[in-house]
């Protein structure tokens, strides 16, 4: 009897652990697969070019007129005026999706935030041009109120969107032009260039280290190498490296600690200096056709909105 | 032997140090100091904006002098508010702030609505530019709310946050920023319709 109740207690605790492991096991699978909701609301393209007709507002001969002016004026002044149109807002706030906008866009160049967007919703007749933080001074919201009611309305009221468009990136073009200039060089590449990626550094420093301890004795310059170069990899890399990669990079370490006092050991005593001269991580993907991509601009809410 | 020894022991401890979360402490206050001076800047130009919108709708509207005065008192109050990085660390000066600045909005939009009787002053083109002037500042100053709350929310999350907070509690020890609420009402920006 009693050894009947015991072994039915143990199997109701064992029952309950098991309840309890496969409680986590689902909580765990839960955790992975709960991946963060998708944002409600209009998700914003990435820019297309300088203009972006969702709404189809713009006639195609009017479009490359305009963009002959969009180009010539980032040409000489490294301005990017970019234009959206898009059908409705869906019950977004204009001027919240125009900021939302320019955060994934980033028209204008990253040092001078020398952009514009000038943002139309079609159903619920809205217009904004959204002015960048360098441009706020030239290109006030004074002026952006004026350039929409006086220019863009009347026309926009007619249903004469062409000219509305060609009139009012016009008045822009003019509000902006001379403000900024141009650096001659070519912005889509600027633009492009990434970072030197932080693993370079901590690289150089590692073998420089392995290459010092390494000089005496063969031993220590082994022991050195399989700790820092884990190590470099483990700090320099932005995404996390699993446990069996740094392990492997040991050898590879040890190995290097054997080379590199041998290769730079005379360049650390000073005979001869300056190995490392910074290779230049110029160059990424450069887009066809004529736009370069935006260039990371800053803003503010500065601007100004209107309709018709 | 023993230098060479330290040097190793100290090059194995300096990555770790940048890896206890001071550096981005650090940088994550600069942020919302930042911030804070781009969500002054911005309401510093509405109270700017507010003689001479004054000044603009008392040519057309001299009856609404009440409106009016409301308007000037809170710019007044605005005036008086203490500003600059420090009131950051002082949550009374905060929500005095916040407090003095819900009260200027009201009363802008309090006037706003009053002015849509009066079509000739909808009419002037002085009038209608001060209405976009004040509109842009608004914007400015919900951007500037936003990215502030933001910035607040990166350093909230990284002082709390392990290994940080050890890192915060012994080192750095900065409080918990306090993100802009939004207060029911008093925070709608006026209704500026043309």
């Amino acid at each position: 009897m009693l050894t009947r109740k015991r072994s039915m207690l143990a199997s109701i605790t064992r029952l309950r652990g098991r309840i309890t492991i496969l409680c986590l096991a689902l909580l765990g699978v839960m955790c992975t697969l709960l991946t963060p909701l998708p944002t409600l609301g209009l998700e914003v393209p990435p820019p297309a070019g300088y203009i972006n007709d969702l709404a189809d507002m713009i006639s195609p001969h009017t479009e490359t007129r305009l963009l002959r002016v969009l180009q010539s004026l980032e040409l000489s002044d490294s301005t990017q005026i970019a234009i959206l149109t898009i059908n409705s807002l869906e019950g977004e706030v204009l001027e919240e999706l125009s900021i939302k906008a320019l955060n994934t866009w980033g028209v204008g160049q990253k040092d001078k935030d020398n952009g514009v967007l000038v943002l139309v919703a079609k159903k619920e007749r809205k217009i904004r041009i959204e002015v960048g933080y360098g441009l706020e001074g030239v290109l006030t919201d004074l002026l952006a109120g004026r350039i929409i009611d006086t220019i863009i309305t009347p026309l926009f009221t007619k249903g004469r969107f062409d000219e509305g468009f060609e009139a009012g990136i016009g008045a822009i073009v003019k509000a902006t032009r001379g403000e900024y200039k141009a650096d001659g060089r070519r912005m889509r590449n600027r633009s492009h260039r990434q970072e030197p990626p932080p693993l370079f550094n901590y690289l150089f420093f590692g073998i420089a280290i392995i290459a010092f301890l390494g000089r005496g004795s063969k031993k220590r310059g082994m022991l050195t190498g399989a700790i820092i170069l884990p190590l470099v990899f483990f700090l320099g890399m932005s995404s996390p490296l699993s446990l069996w990669i740094l392990l492997l990079l040991m050898p590879a370490g040890a190995m290097g600690g054997l080379i590199f006092p041998l290769l730079f050991g005379s360049m650390l005593m000073g005979r001869r200096g300056g190995f490392y001269t910074g290779g230049s991580y110029g160059g990424g993907g450069s887009f066809g056709g004529g736009f370069g991509g935006f260039g990371g601009g800053g803003f503010g809410g500065g601007g100004a909105s209107g309709g018709w | 032997m023993r230098p060479v020894i330290l040097f190793f022991i100290a090059t194995l401890i300096l990555p770790l140090l940048t890896s206890c979360g001071y550096n981005t402490i650090q940088q994550n206050d600069e942020a919302v100091i930042a911030a804070w001076g781009d969500v002054e800047a911005a309401y510093q130009r509405r109270a700017d904006l507010i003689p001479n919108l004054v000044e603009v709708v008392k040519g057309s509207a001299a009856h609404e002098k009440e409106t009016l005065t409301a308007v000037t008192e809170a710019r007044a109050q605005v005036g008086k508010m203490q500003l600059g990085s420090e009131v950051l660390n002082n949550p009374q000066a905060m929500s005095q702030f916040q407090a003095a600045q819900g009260g200027l909005s009201s009363a802008l939009s309090r006037l706003m609505v009053v002015v849509e009787r009066y079509p000739d002053l909808k009419a002037n083109q002085n009038f209608r530019d001060l209405q976009h002037q004040l509109e842009g500042t608004e914007n400015r100053i919900n951007v500037a709310r936003v990215r502030f709350n933001d910035a607040v929310k990166i350093f909230n999350t990284s002082i709390r946050t392990f290994p940080n907070n050890l890192t915060n509690r012994f080192l750095t020890q900065l409080p918990r920023r306090e993100p802009f609420k939004a207060e029911a009402g008093a925070e709608k920006a006026p209704a500026v319709k043309f």
